[in-house]
C-alpha cells in the first residue's frame, strides 16, 4: 500500500481495513522514536498544525502536542470553552481566521457531532477529528487498536467487550467501526437506556456484563458521566456499579490474559472497581504512550505524503 | 375598469368540479366567468396555454414569511414572490414572527404589508396562545375578525393537553381550525434529527417518531372530546398517519398535511450529505418505513393536503455546526416540480389528486376563497407545464432563503404561470 488516500481524518467509518493497518504499522515504526535519547525527527519541519480544542481535554491535546513536537511541526494550541465561543465568534469565523495563517492542518475537538466535517467542507487545511460530540474519536480507537495488537499480536478474531455508556460515547463508535472492520468479535454491554437505537445491527448487545465479559480477550470500559444520572438513564451510581460495573469477580470470567482498556478519566467505583483499574491486566498507561505514536502516524500520513520511509 | 384574460387551449384540471378536459378559461374583473370549450374572447387578452394544464390556484397553508421581525430571512414581498414563482396563488402565514401574531394589530399589520406589496394572497394564521407560550389563549375572536384563517403555535408544540383542549373548544365559537405542530417536548429535547440507526452512527441526538405520534393521538382524542377541528401540520411518522386514519374513520374532525420533503427524503440523507444543515428540519426527515407510511396516507386520503413548511433562514443560521443550525428548509419554489416529477410522474398520485392536494383541499380545509375554477370564484389560476425541465438552483430563488436539500435536482414539470385575481403574478 503506497500512500494514504485521505486528506482528512474525520472518523474510522470511512477508512478501509488496509488504511487502518497502514496507520497502525506507521505508528509502530514511529513509536521507536519515543525511546531515543533525542526524541525529535525533522519529518514535518516547516509544517504548521493548529490544535483547536472547544472542549476540555488534557490527555488528547497533550498527546497531539507531543506528537507534533517529536515530528518537528510548528504547532499552536487554542483552547476555547464552548460557552464563550457561543457568545462570540462562530466556529467558521475562527477557522477562517486561522486558515488565513496558512496552517497545514487543524486538529479539532468539538462538542457538536459533525463539526470536523463542517470545517473540512469550508476550509483548506487537513482536518483531524480529535473527538466530535457523540460521533467519533478516531485516534482513540487507533491507539486502542495499537495497544491490543501489541498485547495480543492481532486484532482479528479477538473477543472484545465494550461496556458502559455507549449512547453518549464517541469512543465506543470509533472502536466499534475499527474492531469490526479489522475482524474482531465485539459485544456491547450497557443498561438499555444507554444503548443507542440500531446499534445491534453492528454488534450483538447484552444487558448482562457477566455475559459480555465471558471469555473476553479484551474489555473496553467507557466512562460513565455522573450527570447522566440526572438525565434518568440509570437510578444511582451504586446500582450501576453493582449491575454493570467491572469488578474483580467479573474479570475472572474473561480469559486469563484479558486486557482492560479505558479511555480515561475513570470513575473508580462506578464503571470500574479500583482493584481492576490498578490490576495487572490494566493497559491504561500503554494506551497513553500509544496515543502519541498513533497521532504521530496520523500527522505523518496526512502531512508527510505517506509514501516514503516512515521514520526519517 | 375591465380586466379580461382568456386562457386558451389548455387542459383544465379542476377536482372541485370533477373537470379534466380541454377547455378555455375566461377571467373577468378578478373572477372566473367561463370554463367552456372555445370561449369567445370578448375583448380579453388571450394567453395561449395549449399543451399546458390549467388548475385552480395552488394554496400553501404552511409558510413562514418571517415578517415582522426577521426581515433578514424573508419578507412578505420576497416570500410571496417565491410563492408566485413556485405556482402558488395564496399562502397562509404562520404566526411565529416577532412579535408573534397573537393579536389583531399584528394580523392587521401583516395584511397591510401584504396589500402594499405581496405577489400572492396572504392569509395570516393567529397564535393558539399568547406569545405562543402555551399558557393563555390568544383572543381568537379578534384574530378572526382581523383576518386570521386558523390558529397555531407552529414551531412549538402545545405541550399541555389542557391548553389544547381549551383551544379546540374555544376555537369552535369562531369556526377556527387549530393547527398543531405535534411533538412531545420531553422526547425531543436537544434533538437535531430523527432517532434511528442513522442518528446513532452520526452521534446526533434523535427525536423518535413516537414523540410525534403520541401528540397526534392526543389531539385526535381531544378533537373527539371537544368536537373541535384539529389539523396536523407536517405529519412525518407512519404511526401519526395511522392515528389520523383511525380518527377520521370514527368521524373526528381531524385533517393532516404532508410536506414534499417528508414524502421524498429520509434521514439517511443527513449521513450521506455529511451533516449538511439543509437536511435539518423539524419534524426531521424520518426513516424509510415512516416515509412510506406518509406516502400511503397521501394515497388513501388520510392526508388532505401538501404544504411546504417554507422556512427561510439566513446563511448565518445554517452555515454552522449541525447541532447549532436552525431548523427548516425553503419549499415554495420546489414543491410543485417535486410533486409533478416524484409523485405524479412516479405514479404515486394522479394529476387530479395532486391538484386536489395543492389547491381544492387546502382551500376547503380552512374555508379559503379559491381552490376551484367554478364561475364566480376568484380568478386565481396555476398553469403547469408537465414537460418543462426544471433544475433546482437556490441562487436564483426569489426567496431570501437558500436552504434546500434539493439544490441541483433536475425535475420534469413545473409551474408555468401564476395568476392572482386575474393578473399574471409570475410567468416562467
Amino acid at each position: 500500500m503506497s500512500g494514504f488516500p485521505h486528506r482528512h481524518l474525520l472518523g474510522i467509518e470511512p477508512l478501509e481495513p488496509a488504511e487502518i493497518q497502514l496507520i497502525l504499522d506507521t505508528a509502530e515504526t514511529l513509536r521507536e522514536v519515543l525511546d531515543r535519547p533525542i526524541k525529535k525527527v525533522p519529518t514535518l519541519r516547516g509544517k504548521t498544525v493548529i490544535n483547536l480544542f472547544y472542549e476540555n481535554s488534557t490527555r488528547t491535546r497533550s498527546s497531539f502536542e507531543v506528537a507534533e513536537r517529536v515530528l518537528s511541526a510548528d504547532s499552536l494550541s487554542i483552547a476555547t470553552a464552548t460557552s464563550s465561543a457561543q457568545k462570540g465568534e462562530t466556529l467558521l469565523d475562527t477557522a477562517k481566521n486561522l486558515e488565513a495563517m496558512n496552517p497545514d492542518m487543524i486538529i479539532l475537538r468539538h462538542a457538536a457531532s459533525g463539526a470536523p466535517h463542517f470545517l473540512a467542507r469550508h476550509c483548506r487545511p487537513s482536518i483531524v477529528n480529535a473527538g466530535d460530540g457523540a460521533h467519533e474519536h478516531p485516534t482513540q480507537a487507533l491507539l486502542d487498536a495499537l495497544t491490543l495488537r501489541q498485547k495480543k499480536g492481532r486484532i482479528k478474531g479477538l473477543r472484545v467487550a465494550i461496556v458502559g455508556d455507549i449512547l453518549h460515547s464517541r469512543v465506543a463508535r470509533s472502536n466499534l467501526w475499527l474492531l469490526t472492520k479489522m475482524g474482531a468479535d465485539v459485544v456491547l454491554c450497557a443498561p438499555p437506556t444507554l444503548i443507542p437505537p440500531g446499534i445491534e445491527a453492528m454488534a450483538p448487545v447484552t444487558y448482562s456484563i457477566d455475559e459480555a465479559v465471558e471469555g473476553a480477550d479484551a474489555i473496553m470500559m467507557l466512562r460513565i458521566q455522573r450527570e447522566r444520572m440526572a438525565g434518568g438513564f440509570f437510578p444511582s451510581t451504586r446500582e450501576f456499579h453493582i449491575r454493570f460495573g467491572l469488578t474483580e469477580a467479573r474479570v475472572k470470567r474473561a480469559k486469563k490474559d484479558v486486557v482492560i482498556l479505558h479511555p480515561g478519566p475513570m470513575n473508580r467505583g462506578v464503571e470500574i472497581a479500583s482493584e481492576v483499574a490498578d490490576g495487572p491486566y490494566s493497559v491504561i498507561l500503554d494506551q497513553v504512550t500509544n496515543g502519541v505514536a498513533v497521532r504521530m502516524a496520523v500527522l505523518y500520513l496526512l502531512l508527510g505524503g505517506g509514501s516514503g520511509e516512515a521514520a526519517a | 375598469m375591465s380586466n379580461r384574460l382568456l386562457l386558451k387551449g389548455g387542459r383544465v384540471v379542476d377536482p372541485s368540479q370533477g373537470i379534466d378536459d380541454d377547455l378555455d378559461v375566461l377571467l373577468e374583473d378578478g373572477r372566473v366567468t367561463e370554463v367552456v370549450a372555445r370561449a369567445k374572447p370578448r375583448g380579453a387578452e388571450i394567453v395561449d396555454v395549449s399543451g399546458r394544464i390549467v388548475c385552480p390556484g395552488f394554496i400553501d397553508i404552511h409558510v413562514h414569511l418571517r415578517e415582522p421581525g426577521r426581515e433578514d430571512k424573508e419578507t412578505i414581498v420576497t416570500g410571496t414572490r417565491a410563492a408566485a414563482a413556485g405556482g402558488f396563488t395564496a399562502v397562509c402565514a404562520m404566526p411565529n414572527t416577532d412579535p408573534v401574531n397573537d393579536r389583531a394589530e399584528v394580523t392587521r399589520a401583516i395584511l397591510e404589508r401584504a396589500r402594499e406589496g405581496a405577489a400572492v394572497r396572504v392569509y395570516p394564521i393567529g397564535a393558539i396562545s399568547r406569545g405562543s407560550k402555551g399558557e393563555e389563549l390568544a383572543e381568537y375572536g379578534d384574530l378572526r375578525e382581523a383576518g386570521c384563517v386558523a390558529v397555531s403555535d407552529d414551531g412549538r408544540p402545545v405541550a399541555s393537553a389542557r391548553m389544547m383542549r381549551r383551544a379546540l373548544e374555544y376555537a369552535r365559537a369562531f369556526d377556527l381550525t387549530v393547527i398543531d405542530h405535534c411533538e412531545e417536548p420531553s422526547l425531543a429535547e436537544g434533538a437535531s434529527m430523527n432517532e434511528s440507526a442513522v442518528s446513532t452512527i452520526l452521534g446526533l441526538r434523535g427525536n423518535p417518531p413516537a414523540g410525534e405520534a403520541i401528540m397526534v393521538e392526543r389531539d385526535v382524542l381531544l378533537a373527539e372530546l371537544t368536537r373541535g377541528k384539529v389539523h396536523i401540520a407536517h405529519i412525518s411518522a407512519a404511526a401519526s398517519v395511522d392515528a389520523v386514519r383511525r380518527g377520521k374513520a370514527r368521524g373526528v374532525r381531524v385533517t393532516a398535511e404532508a410536506t414534499p420533503h417528508h414524502l421524498l427524503l429520509i434521514d439517511e440523507l443527513v449521513r450521506t450529505s455529511s451533516y449538511d444543515t439543509s437536511t435539518k428540519m423539524n419534524p426531521p426527515l424520518r426513516g424509510e418505513a415512516d416515509r412510506r407510511g406518509v406516502l400511503e396516507g397521501l394515497r388513501d386520503g388520510t392526508i388532505d393536503c401538501i404544504a411546504t413548511d417554507h422556512a427561510p433562514h439566513s446563511v448565518d443560521d445554517k452555515k454552522v455546526e449541525f447541532d447549532h443550525a436552525a431548523f427548516g428548509i425553503v419549499g415554495l419554489e420546489t414543491a410543485v416540480s417535486l410533486c409533478l416529477d416524484r409523485l405524479v410522474a412516479a405514479g404515486v398520485v394522479d394529476l387530479t389528486r395532486a391538484v386536489a392536494l395543492l389547491s381544492t383541499n387546502p382551500a376547503r380545509l380552512l374555508a379559503l376563497p379559491g381552490g376551484t375554477l367554478a364561475p364566480g370564484s376568484p380568478a386565481d389560476v396555476t398553469v403547469l407545464d408537465l414537460g418543462r425541465r426544471v433544475k433546482v438552483t437556490p441562487e436564483k430563488f426569489e426567496s431570501k432563503g437558500r436552504n434546500t436539500p434539493f439544490g441541483g435536482w433536475i425535475l420534469k414539470g413545473g409551474p408555468s404561470m401564476t395568476i392572482v385575481g386575474g393578473r399574471v403574478a409570475w410567468s416562467a
